[in-house]
């Protein structure tokens, strides 16, 4: 059976978080009422005339410098020309010939751990459409123009990627720099994020690309990996039924888990694209780039890097909480609170993760803050509390019964027993409740008696109403039960 | 009071010798007895220039009064009016009333001008004798049956007939300078980038430029005044300070070098034309001007560079009036293509669908770099040429148009109309400013001198015309239509 290599490439759409359109003063917030975001300019009303958002500009260089990409001091808007309702020019202002950003790379963590480095080919700046409306109009078609002229940096990789897997850890860094960066809120479900991807198989070993299909607009990582998956499996299929791929646009249908045929290359559109007349060419200065590179943030590949080398984090963890800049920050707060690492890390990525996962909360919107959550880690490390009494101050955070975990620790009596008497007592009290237990466990044999002491411990546990320190029980409880 | 010039009705209505409504009554009066035969507008706002003329008495009568406030005005119908019909001509646009100003209609206003109206054109400016407009061809008032020149036909007739003493116009290849010389009126195309083009509906955008059109070259600054200046609203617009347009209209021109280009003189010429040409140059000649004879050796490739290029950008520029959100739509559409269509098909006329067809084909894939970016080298050429003429003279001069205003219907074949732009055309693909100014006549029609000068010469052009009309007086000549005895 002959083996199959995928090659994928990808365009990812990124809309960048202005205020403001890219060539209009209109508001680029989502969700509004159809059509109330749209000015002259974005109807496209006769006479009216684009206007270049700096914020743009500004936005678009910031990724090509975090891709440590080549920028062009000069770049030009194109009109990409066709006819569609919810483009009201009848051209799209796009970069053909000289895109902002030229040739980067981006690092991509992979789940072995292993790292990938994928090539972009470049990166341009272009308007948005707006949104064609096709229920709840009797038959007809709505057209909303609120996204049209919403800014949108649209990502073009080299086919450098071999997997859907990779193809999703790629788009993963890429939504982890743009919200690094702050130029994107990186929301998929909103549009944020969109990707048309491009998809062929060669014999492995071979080095000629087999013909692509592009598969256009796939809205989640899900997604992404499923319509790679199907659509590698179509053409293997096919090439072994003795057909041959054709160059043709595809549509993925979650609901079906399908791709199906949207338009050939001979029904493409001649885009006849030539440089818009209304806009002058960006040309950036030196000191301008060099002004945004200086004021980058510490991008996720460094701090990935610095978690690892500095905190002592396997790659793993400092994988997971480098991955987007609200976790990063969430965790270094709780690790500059508590002031270890390696605590913070686990307590971030079990106990506060665990509980965001299943409320389906944003680590943006945790109920617990990390300084809430960095005092109560505190308290774990100097002994203050045992575990499990921490999971209880923890759900008490996040129900919002207490501004602080001392103060909750305090109000609740959770405070540990480390109190050798104390806890002496307390077992003393349980062995002398619990002959006939105490005699089993006496009679058992050593290698039996590891199990048998779990009863004892819960026991005074319990008393302590899970006060006492866990492994000062264990201790005592040992010495006293393996006296007689 | 019709007859007289901008500049004389401001000195009136500061002396307060007519009011400024008395002015707009005259001048209504006057479109409603004469335009039924000229057609030079296409929509007449009376209410709202009688308001506009009693708001700007009452600014006079407060002493707050501009240079400008009070006079009356015409804007071609390419200008987008708040709450008025902008139709540019066009079947597409006759039910649009736009929802904004452009800059320029914005800045005329806040100088307390009031518009009559909007005036006649060719279908979104594309034509050089107003005949390709959906209301209708405008006559010119020198003779009935002849042209006005095009495409701002109807604001060179209705000055030239004294309906309005001065109108605002736009040029891409010639539409301000071709119909002012048709009309025997001065008209104005400035630098590109020195008026706003916000709110024009767009031709050829990296062409299209708005100028004024009047009887004097005085009038002319006195608009340019206006309207010139850097709008955040238009990247293309130039940061540059407007200068007092009027401050250097009297100076000598001792000393000017003048240069004529051999290729404006060659075959095509009308010999009367020439006539009248070189005879305005030798009036300067005996203002103290040099002259001696120039090269622009790329002359010949400006019209076929400027029918690539302006095509092109026409094609993308007038794609938006598909029938979804403004314009005309067909009566049942079945389909999306059907509508986009029919609405095209039943919207455009002849000359813009031709336009649209010329400019998408040698945009399409395979004809780009042998069309559209040949052209743009060309245009580069063009460009030098001026430059490295502009090292050895002030000014160039030489006729507007290759023959005087010619017959309605007489230009069937669309190249040959193109030829009337021999003159005009690369002035807009080198950027450069350019002045017609009446300067004689063959069989009662009127003859354009153009003069051009460097980006952002505009203030000496209009010294340069000035001078001329102080010596001369081909620009008080008025026809009989309309005139005294009509």
């Amino acid at each position: 059976m002959m083996q199959w290599e995928t090659v994928i490439g990808l365009e990812v759409h990124v809309q960048l978080a202005t205020q403001s359109k890219i060539f209009s003063g209109a508001s680029t917030a989502f969700g509004s009422q159809p059509n109330s975001q749209a000015c002259a300019v974005d109807l496209g009303l006769p006479g009216v005339l684009p206007v270049l958002n700096e914020a743009a500009v500004a936005m678009a260089v910031q990724f090509g410098l975090a891709i440590d990409a080549e920028i062009p001091e000069t770049s030009v808007f194109d009109r990409k020309n066709y006819f569609y309702p919810d483009l009201p020019k009848g051209y799209q202002t796009s970069q053909m010939y000289h895109p902002i950003v030229g040739p980067g790379e981006v690092e991509v963590a992979l789940d072995d751990g292993s790292t990938k480095r994928v090539r972009v080919h470049h990166a341009h700046l272009e308007e948005d459409a707006g949104k064609s409306l096709h229920e709840d109009y009797h038959g007809m078609t709505g057209i909303d123009l609120n996204r049209a002229g919403t800014p949108l940096l649209e990502i073009v990789s080299e086919p450098d990627m071999r997997s859907a897997k990779e193809a999703v850890g790629y788009i993963r860094a890429i939504h982890a720099i743009v919200t690094y960066l702050g130029i994107s809120d990186g929301n998929m479900a909103e549009g944020s994020m969109r990707c048309d991807v491009n998809v062929s198989v060669r014999p492995k070993g071979q080095e000629a690309f087999g013909t692509r299909a592009e598969i256009k607009n796939v809205n989640s990582f899900r997604f992404v990996e499923k319509a790679i998956a199907c659509e590698t499996q179509r053409q293997i299929e096919l090439i072994e039924d003795g057909g041959t791929v054709i160059q043709e646009t595809r549509l993925y249908d979650p609901e079906a888990d399908e791709t199906r045929s949207m338009r050939t290359k001979e029904e493409a559109n001649d885009y006849r694209y030539f440089p818009c007349p209304d806009l002058l060419p960006v040309v950036l200065d030196r000191a301008y780039v060099d002004h945004l590179r200086s004021s980058l943030p510490e991008l996720p590949a460094e701090k990935r890097a610095r978690f690892e080398s500095e905190l002592g984090l396997s790659s793993y963890d400092a994988g997971v909480l480098s991955s987007s800049r609200p976790m990063a920050e969430y965790f270094e707060a709780v690790k500059q609170v508590c002031g270890d690492a390696k605590q913070a890390a686990n307590w971030v990525q079990g106990e506060l993760s665990g509980q965001l996962n299943r409320e389906g909360i944003d680590i943006a919107e945790s109920p617990v803050t990390a300084e809430q959550l960095g005092g109560l880690v505190k308290r774990v490390i100097d002994g203050t509390i045992n575990g499990k009494a921490a999971k209880q101050v923890f759900i008490a955070l996040w129900n919002d019964e207490g501004q602080t975990a001392d103060e909750l620790i305090d109000a609740k009596g959770l405070k540990q027993v480390t109190d050798s008497g104390a806890i002496e007592a307390m077992i003393d009290s349980v062995i002398a409740d619990s002959p006939v237990q105490v005699a089993q466990y006496r009679e058992a044999e050593d290698d039996k008696r590891g199990k048998m002491i779990g009863y004892f411990v819960g026991q005074v546990m319990k008393a302590s109403r899970g006060t006492a320190n866990p492994q000062q029980v264990n201790a005592l409880l040992k010495e006293k039960l393996d006296q007689a | 009071m019709h007859d007289k010039t901008l500049t004389e009705l401001a000195t009136a209505l500061a002396a307060g010798e007519f009011s400024s409504r008395e002015l707009t009554e005259s001048l209504l009066a006057r479109i409603q007895r004469f335009d039924g035969e000229l057609n030079s507008f296409i929509t007449v706002t009376g209410d709202e220039a009688l308001a506009a003329a009693d708001a700007a008495d009452s600014t006079r009568a407060r002493g707050e009064a501009g240079p400008l406030n009070g006079l009356p005005l015409a804007l071609k119908d390419i200008f987008c009016t708040q709450g008025v019909r902008t139709s540019c001509g066009s079947r597409m646009l006759d039910n649009f009333v736009s929802p904004y100003n452009a800059t320029l209609v914005e800045k005329l206003a806040t100088a307390g001008t009031v518009c009559l109206g909007k005036t006649n054109m060719d279908e979104f400016a594309m034509g050089s004798s107003n005949e390709n407009s959906y209301y209708g061809p405008v006559k010119n008032p020198w003779d009935l049956s002849a042209v006005p020149g095009g495409s701002s036909g109807g604001s060179a007739a209705a000055v030239a007939a004294s309906l309005v003493p001065a109108a605002l116009g736009t040029d891409t290849g010639g539409s301000v300078r071709q119909p002012a010389a048709f009309c025997g009126i001065t008209g104005l195309k400035p630098t590109y980038g020195r008026v706003s083009r916000y709110g024009m509906v767009a031709y050829a955008s990296s062409l299209d430029q708005a100028g004024p059109m009047a009887r004097t070259a005085e009038d002319c600054a006195l608009l340019l005044g206006a309207i010139a200046g850097h709008d955040p609203r238009d990247s293309t617009s130039v940061a540059r300070g407007v200068p007092n347009y009027r401050a250097e209209l009297d100076a000598s021109l001792s000393g000017l070098k003048i240069g004529l280009p051999k290729e404006y003189f060659g075959d095509g010429l009308d010999p009367a034309v020439a006539t009248a040409v070189r005879e305005a140059i030798a009036v300067y000649e005996s203002l103290g001007a040099s002259v001696r004879e120039v090269s622009l050796p790329h002359t010949e490739l400006a019209i076929p560079a400027y029918y690539v290029i302006a095509p092109a950008e026409a094609s993308s520029n007038l794609s938006r009036f598909d029938g979804v959100r403004f314009g005309h739509r067909c009566e049942n559409p079945t389909d999306l293509i059907d509508l986009y269509k029919r609405s095209r098909a039943e919207g455009f006329g002849e000359e813009v669908k031709r336009r649209i067809l010329i400019g998408t084909h040698t945009l399409s894939e395979g004809f780009f770099d042998a069309y559209y970016k040949k052209a743009q080298q060309v245009r580069r050429l063009i460009r030098q040429d001026f430059l490295d003429a502009f090292e050895e003279v002030d000014v160039l001069m030489g006729p507007a148009a290759p023959t005087p205003a010619f017959d309605l219907g007489a230009n069937k074949d669309p190249v040959s109309m193109y030829l009337q732009d021999i003159y005009t055309i690369a002035i807009n693909l080198a950027g450069i400013p350019g002045i017609s100014v009446p300067a004689g006549f063959a069989n009662d029609r009127p003859i354009g001198l153009q003069v051009l000068g460097p980006h952002f010469a505009e203030q000496h052009l209009l010294n340069v015309a000035h001078q001329f009309q102080q010596v001369t007086d081909w620009h008080r000549c008025r026809p009989a239509f309309a005139g005294e005895n009509a």
